[in-house]
């Protein structure tokens, strides 16, 4: 055991292996994605699978970057527009729109969500040296969203954090919002104003 | 924690639940000899059972509790409130124990061990005062037998042709834990003459899990020849003679003296019979003989002050021996016993995952019949369309009894409350009684596990806010003793629970004033009386000035509201000042599967839950802006969905109203097209979409898209609020407009 400990290579050296200890708990291979013209990449161990768009059944009342649900072998699954998240506009569905079932974890809780992509790019390693710390600003999303920007044949892919950007609690409160906001309910609230 | 144990916890927990009720039985009839067995009985399974897990620590606790338990069942001390309450307190510490069991430490934690302590020194108060001789223990459930010295004599007529000794001994249970070994005194005995034939009786030795290793259970008979006195013999069982029951039979003896002695022996009498042929005490001619003799004999005899044998008694009445009410008694507890015996054995245990991985079995067969069904709809073949209407048939049929293995009654979810009533009721020094109806009502596990925190917060606000005390109650002319009702019934597809009380009722100007002050409503804002009680659920509301710590710290009501909701339920009160108030809540039957009606606009499906639909109609000539219609002379206001949800697309050629009902009211909705029943299998939406008010769930369709379920209720609120802010704001810039 301490003898392949010591075997580890320097982490440009382990082109085809994962390392063996677990010294660095980021992930090393990534799917990458195209949306909105840009290249995006998140975690591969977040990615349950790739599906075809099929019928998103639109949820009323809620953010439009909330697409809707869609049946996924029995469970109901919710779909975000990941573009219109990010506050660009709404991805447009073409013949290679797909999109990436992803698990979430929030605290003890996993949950499934979709996110419609452009396009599936293909799956790749990233080490950890080849990573740049996020952006103050100019990527035109928020900050928090970004794990890092890797560098990939010279060009930057910006890695994002699943947990951050689909976060189930922000998630929701924003639809509350949205619910509330279309025809306000509480008449203490508007009473109050 | 391993299977046995986990038994353990779950059996025990079950005991424990019945020596409580037991318990709050006693304080209402301190007499009852049947409940105190039970509740003895309780606790000495628990001990026993703690015992086969080596569970040192409940063992210990429980045999205090049981050694207190059996001087009441023997009449030493006398059952009082403070002895209840005591008993309620160690049945309360027994659960925590078990607790802690659960939670798999080895010790109890010292605050609870200090508890303990406390107990057992309370209990040890009750056990030592006067130093009492040993109680004569016998077998729990057992008929008190009279103690009995048989008459040596004999004379003529009926006498038993085997010479020899007859000696019927039962060692009580806790022989052995004093230490003796019942063979040495048969070992002792044989030393006397000659043990001709030796017969065990194993009869009241229970179940293996119910057995208690340290307490003896068996039984002798024995054929015995000697030449000592019956002195000499009794004298063999002078060290165990507290704890057991003897009963010695010179030889010659009588043949109506061995009935006698079949009659008091707690066994069966046929079984007893049988065993003193085979031990050579009786041929079986004469046990016969004695059997006719006996039914003669009592013909003759007059009033018989001892009970006789439930077997017996229906001869003994037709023949006026014995007063018939006493036979009554003794066949009732008789057919009680085998009856819950027989219950219990009808009953299987199954894992709740393992129904809940059935149920959603079912809810997928439910789902891919549905698209056969379209599937073979669509093929037009008349033949594939019948056979998958029968199978259609036969998926609804396991669906209903698949929802139905997890259906319970709410009785015992109702039934916890009457401790706690009567705990809050002393606490506060209040005389209250619960009235509990409609415990039979079914609903599923899955909403009852849930009800029971609201509940309990609502009977707590019942006894601490509704129920004044007596000193007002009497001024008011209302009589002293409070009642506080619980009650469940069925109502179009939800069930209905309603906590009531016949205390002051809701003030509403204090309500008001409170929800002004707290800035929840608007000075001069009009209400209806409806809207102004049911502030109360509004967060952070209490009009209780003091805290207790019962409740009154206005987190209260808008929890309860807030997980009744949560389980698609919605709560109510209606109240009248100085008669009382009722809270209504309403739940749906089921969080599974329900019957749906189909409906669509544009190109969207929604079902509406079959229940509340009541009738649909075609929407005519209708204003654009009214959004009422005349149903055969009703005002109906409608809810359009398409403008509530935002759907885009080509107003339709047709439109539909479906009018639905819920708690009373009736509203209309308004879609495209009505596509038919469907069984609705509920999926639940996800946390992102809980805030979602108007969608209840959502559900998979026969083509594989998701529909969206309406949750009725808050789908017509939601219009009516949105509606009535709208006409808010009007009013507000009519009235500011001047200035």
């Amino acid at each position: 055991m301490t003898e392949m400990i010591t075997q580890v290579p320097p982490p440009a050296a382990g082109a085809t292996r994962l390392p063996l200890a677990g010294t660095d708990h980021s992930p090393q291979q990534y799917l990458t994605f195209l949306l909105g013209g840009e290249m995006f990449a998140v975690g591969i161990l977040n990615v349950k699978e790739i599906i075809e768009y099929g019928i998103v059944t639109r949820i009323p009342m809620t953010p439009p970057f909330i697409r809707g649900v869609i049946n996924l072998r029995g469970s109901v699954v919710p779909i975000v527009d990941l573009a219109s998240r990010f506050g660009k506009p709404p991805s447009k569905v073409s013949r290679r729109t797909c999109i990436v079932i992803i698990e979430v974890n929030e605290g003890e809780e996993r949950h499934d969500l979709g996110i419609i992509v452009d396009a599936v790019s293909e799956a790749l390693e990233i080490p950890s040296s080849e990573i740049e710390p996020p952006p103050t600003f100019g990527a035109n999303i928020r900050s928090d969203f970004i794990t890092g920007m890797g560098k990939v044949n010279g060009r930057f892919v910006i890695i994002l954090n699943v947990d951050q950007v689909l976060s189930v609690e922000e998630i929701s409160l924003l639809s509350q919002m949205a619910a509330s906001g279309t025809t306000p309910e509480a008449g203490t609230e508007a009473g109050a104003s | 924690m391993d299977e046995l144990t986990s038994v353990f916890v779950q059996e025990s927990r079950e005991q424990l639940a019945d020596m409580e009720a037991g318990l709050l039985r006693l304080e209402q009839d301190p007499n009852d000899a049947d409940n105190i067995n039970a509740i003895f009985r309780a606790a000495h399974t628990i001990k026993g059972a703690s015992g086969v897990i080596e569970c040192g620590f409940i063992e210990a606790f429980t045999h205090k509790v049981e050694n207190l338990l059996d001087k009441l069942r023997n009449g030493e001390i006398t059952v009082s409130a403070n002895l209840a309450t005591l008993l309620l307190g160690c049945c309360d510490h027994m659960g925590r124990l078990i607790d802690v069991l659960e939670a798999a430490q080895a010790e109890p934690p010292a605050d609870i061990a200090a508890q303990g302590e406390d107990l057992t020194r309370q209990l040890a108060a009750y056990l030592n005062p006067e130093a009492a001789p040993p109680p004569v223990t016998e077998d729990p459930g057992q008929v008190p037998v009279v103690e009995q010295e048989s008459p040596v004599e004999v004379s003529g007529g009926g006498v038993v042709i085997t010479d020899g000794w007859h000696i019927s001994v039962r060692f009580g249970p806790n022989v052995l834990r004093g230490g003796m070994d019942p063979l040495s005194f048969l070992r002792y005995l044989a030393s006397l003459g000659e043990i001709l034939d030796m017969e065990t009786l194993p009869d009241a030795m229970p179940d293996a899990d119910e057995m208690d290793p340290e307490s003896c259970y068996l039984g002798f008979e024995i054929h015995f020849q000697t030449r000592a006195s019956k002195a000499d013999i009794e004298r063999v069982f002078d060290f165990v003679r507290d704890e057991c029951e003897l009963r010695i039979l010179p030889p010659s003896s009588k043949l109506s003296e061995y009935l006698q002695l079949i009659e008091e022996l707690p066994e069966d009498s046929m079984r007893l019979g049988e065993i003193l042929v085979r031990c050579g005490a009786l041929t079986q001619a004469e046990l016969e003989e004695g059997l006719r003799l006996q039914q003669e004999s009592r013909l003759g005899r007059a009033e018989d002050s001892k009970t006789p044998p439930a077997q017996l008694g229906e001869i003994l009445v037709e023949q006026k021996v014995v007063q018939k009410n006493l036979v009554d008694a003794a066949v009732d507890k008789q057919a009680q016993v085998s009856e819950k015996k027989a219950r219990e054995s009808r009953m299987i245990r199954v894992q709740a995952d393992k129904l809940d991985k059935l149920i959603d079995l079912v809810g997928e067969l439910v789902i891919s019949g549905a698209s056969t069904n379209l599937l073979a709809t669509r093929s037009g073949q008349t033949e594939l369309v019948e056979a998958t209407s029968i199978l259609s048939r036969l998926v609804e049929d396991i669906r209903n009894s698949a929802l139905q293995l997890r259906m319970v009654q709410i009785g015992e979810t109702f039934n916890r409350f009457h401790r706690v009533v009567r705990d809050v009721a002393k606490e506060l020094g209040k005389n209250i009684e619960l009235q509990i109806s409609g415990g039979e009502t079914e609903l599923d596990k899955s909403v009852v596990e849930k009800i029971g925190d609201p509940l309990m917060h609502l009977v707590r606000n019942a006894l601490d806010h509704g129920i004044e005390p007596a000193s007002v109650r009497a001024a008011a002319g209302k009589p002293v003793q409070g009642h506080v009702a619980l009650n469940a019934y069925h109502d179009s597809g939800s069930i209905v629970i309603e906590v009531s009380d016949d205390g002051g009722g809701l003030k509403k100007e204090r309500i008001l004033a409170k929800a002004i002050e707290k800035g929840l409503v608007q000075p001069g804002q009009n209400l209806s009386d409806q809207e102004i009680v049911n502030l109360i659920f509004e967060p952070g509301f209490s009009t209780m000035e003091k805290v207790s710590n019962l409740s009154g710290r206005g987190v209260g009501m808008d929890v309860v509201r807030r997980n009744i909701q949560s389980l698609r339920g919605t709560v109510d009160v209606t109240t009248q000042e100085g008669r009382g108030s009722t809270f209504t809540i309403r739940l749906p039957l089921t969080l599974a599967i329900i019957d749906g009606f189909l409906v669509g606009v544009d190109k969207s499906a929604y079902i509406i839950p079959l229940d509340t639909v009541v009738e649909c109609i075609e929407l005519k000539d209708q204003p654009d802006n009214q959004h009422y219609l005349n149903l055969r002379g009703e005002v109906l206001p409608f809810v359009r969905l398409r403008d509530t949800f935002g759907i885009k697309g080509a107003d339709p050629v047709r439109e539909n109203v479906v009018v639905v009902q819920y708690a009373g009211q009736k509203a209309g909705i308004v879609v495209d097209q009505l596509m038919g029943e469907f069984q609705t299998v509920i999926k639940p939406l996800g946390d992102i979409f809980k805030h979602l008010r108007g969608i209840g769930g959502s559900t998979i369709l026969g083509s594989g898209e998701v529909a969206l379920i309406l949750d009725v209720q808050a789908l017509v609120q939601r219009c009516a609020a949105a509606e009535e802010n709208r006409m808010r704001n009007i009013n507000r810039l009519l009235s500011t407009s001047p200035n």
